[in-house]
Order: structure tokens, then C-alpha cells, then sequence
């Protein structure tokens, strides 16, 4: 019989690239989070709020990843910031390739926060590394306080949570108490903010923690 | 549910041991799968099958070993196994811990025919 050694990661190719946008991101001074979450969370509504929030403190740019259509990008547009749509036709999770693409389009703009926000989906982004300093999960109320539990690896690879929606609690099932307690029993190091992008909730917290990051 | 992305990956990485393989030279390829990789093994067999027909490396089977989840455990320093979504140190029942395996995917061998068995 015989074997040939292999022992390759499957997804070199992939955290190479991730590395390289890393050390282009450093060089930058940029700090980079890769917002991970199911569909309808409000990932794109924070990052309205955070810009509209801190558009005196720091310049913030955006690369959008969807399924279809550049409605999000458009959204973001409307704020006066860079922003580039990545449309993955079909794939469900961003790769290092379609950053590193995307990234070269608004490189030349003054910027110190990059968002990256993910294809809505708590299962494949989690592999991906795309070179980003965090992950940054966002689990809004109507979702259920049980999410953490059924997609473990994507709160054990994440930094920090965003609770969203507060606004919603009295009228759905969700505890913030057992949402808290399942996601700190996966990943007890995680940084939680409880939000609201209707009433503004949690969202001055979350700015300074972001302002507190950056890298001058 | 990005299984297919997976297979083609490990289809890149055999290709660049066989650039121009002869029919039934590959007799497996072996993969590890870890437990928390959000990979499923049917599914990722049922890629690289569907990918390597009526291709030279059609006789090649994937053969999936799922890894578990190991850690450390930072305050009694223990390596031991977990079974997600528990993520404790099953000895002392801390959750201060640190994954050493059972997070990635891993193309680890590639078993080649002995000789080349006719045509079925």
C-alpha cells in the first residue's frame, strides 16, 4: 500500500490570503471586524447607527457581502462612506479572496474602522477567516435566547456579541438573563452589548468600545 | 452547507500532487473533519463524489475521520475531550479553556491503488 503524506489545512489558501489582508489592514492602522449573524438580525441597521453616531470621531468603511442584490450597500451609501458590495451569487459565507477584491476598491479613502459585514448566516462564516482583527456575532431577540447553543462554533470564534432589538423583549420570547448564560457558557471571554437601533440602546457603549480599539 | 466549496478545495490539493492523474491511481484521499468545523462528513463525501466523476479521480473515495473537540483547561491544565455545546473542562468543570484541535479540516493522506486493477 501505498500513502502519501498530505497534513494540509483545507483552507490554506484561504488563511493565506486572510493574512495578507491582515498585514494590509495593520499597515493601515485599520481596525477590522467581521460582523457575523443570522439574516434579519441588523447588522446593516448598527452599522447606519454606528456611523451616524461617531461620524465626528472616526471614518468608518464598509464592505457588504449578500446573496443578491446591493440594497445594503445602498443603505450604507446614503452616510457618505465608502462602501463596496460583494454579491456571492448563491455562496453563503464571505472568503479572504472576496475581501481582499473588495478592499482594493475603497483603499485609497481615509479610514480607521473597517466593517465587514457577512452573508446573514450563523453556520459557514464561522470557518472563514477573512483577516479581520474580531468577530463581532449579533443575535437579536426575536431569534430566541437558545441561538448560542445551536451554533456553538460561531459564538466561540466570535469577541464580542451584539444583543439587538432590544426595543422587542416585552414582546417576545426571550430572556436576556439565559441568551447572556448560553453565550457566556461557549465563550466566557465575550464582550456583550445590549442594543436597540429604534430607541439607541446600548448603541453610545458599543461606539466607545469600537473608539477605544482603534489603533492611532 | 458550504460542503462543496470544501470538496473542491481537497480536489485543489490533490490536484497538485496528480496535476495529470491516471485513472485509477488515487485510492482515497483521507480527510479530518473536525467536530466543530460546521462540516458534515455525508454531505462533504457526497461533494467530492459528485465533483470527481467521470474525471480520472473517480476512484478515489474520501475517507472522513471526525476529530473531536480537545482542550486545555486553563486553571487545572488538563487536556481532555468536549462534547459541544459544552464547552467546560469536564474535570474541574471550569470553563477557562482554550481549543487545541477539532476546529479545522485537514487534508491528512492520500492512499495510491498498488497496481492498477482493470477496468470494471
Amino acid at each position: 500500500m501505498s500513502v502519501i503524506t498530505i497534513e494540509r489545512k483545507v483552507l490554506e489558501k484561504n488563511d493565506a490570503i486572510a493574512q495578507q489582508n491582515r498585514e494590509v489592514f495593520k499597515k493601515k492602522n485599520l481596525f477590522t471586524m467581521n460582523l457575523v449573524s443570522s439574516p434579519g438580525s441588523g447588522k446593516t441597521s448598527l452599522i447606519e447607527k454606528t456611523i451616524h453616531h461617531t461620524k465626528n470621531k472616526f471614518n468608518v468603511a464598509v464592505i457588504e457581502g449578500d446573496v443578491q442584490t446591493s440594497l445594503d450597500a445602498e443603505r450604507v451609501a446614503a452616510y457618505g462612506v465608502p462602501v463596496v458590495q460583494i454579491v456571492t451569487q448563491g455562496a453563503c459565507h464571505l472568503e479572504a479572496g472576496l475581501v481582499k477584491d473588495a478592499y482594493r476598491q475603497i483603499e485609497k479613502n481615509d479610514f480607521e474602522v473597517l466593517f465587514i459585514e457577512n452573508v446573514g448566516n450563523l453556520v459557514c462564516p464561522a470557518g472563514y477567516d477573512l483577516g479581520e482583527d474580531l468577530k463581532v456575532v449579533i443575535v437579536s431577540t426575536t431569534e430566541g435566547d437558545d441561538k448560542p447553543l445551536k451554533y456553538p462554533a460561531m459564538f466561540r470564534n466570535a469577541s464580542a456579541l451584539i444583543i439587538n432589538k432590544t426595543d422587542l423583549i416585552p414582546y417576545v420570547n426571550c430572556s436576556l438573563e439565559t441568551l447572556m448564560k448560553n453565550a457566556l457558557s461557549i465563550n466566557l471571554s465575550l464582550k456583550i452589548f445590549k442594543t436597540s437601533c429604534t430607541n439607541d440602546e446600548g448603541i453610545a457603549e458599543w461606539c466607545e468600545w469600537i473608539e477605544s480599539k482603534i489603533k492611532r | 452547507m458550504h460542503e462543496l466549496s470544501v470538496a473542491q478545495e481537497i480536489l485543489e490539493i490533490v490536484n497538485q500532487y496528480f496535476p495529470d492523474p491516471k485513472p485509477n491511481t488515487v485510492k482515497s484521499v483521507k480527510v479530518k473533519v473536525g467536530k466543530l468545523s460546521n462540516i458534515l462528513a455525508d454531505s462533504l463525501s457526497f461533494c467530492f463524489e459528485a465533483i470527481t466523476s467521470d474525471t480520472p479521480l473517480s476512484s478515489a473515495k474520501l475517507e472522513i475521520i471526525e476529530t473531536p473537540v480537545r482542550i486545555i483547561c486553563t486553571v487545572c491544565n488538563k487536556e481532555s475531550e468536549i462534547d459541544p455545546p459544552i464547552f467546560a473542562c469536564p474535570s474541574c468543570g471550569n470553563n477557562q479553556i482554550r481549543i487545541v484541535s477539532g476546529t479545522d479540516l485537514w487534508v491528512d493522506e492520500i492512499e495510491l491503488f498498488d497496481e492498477i486493477p482493470e477496468d470494471k
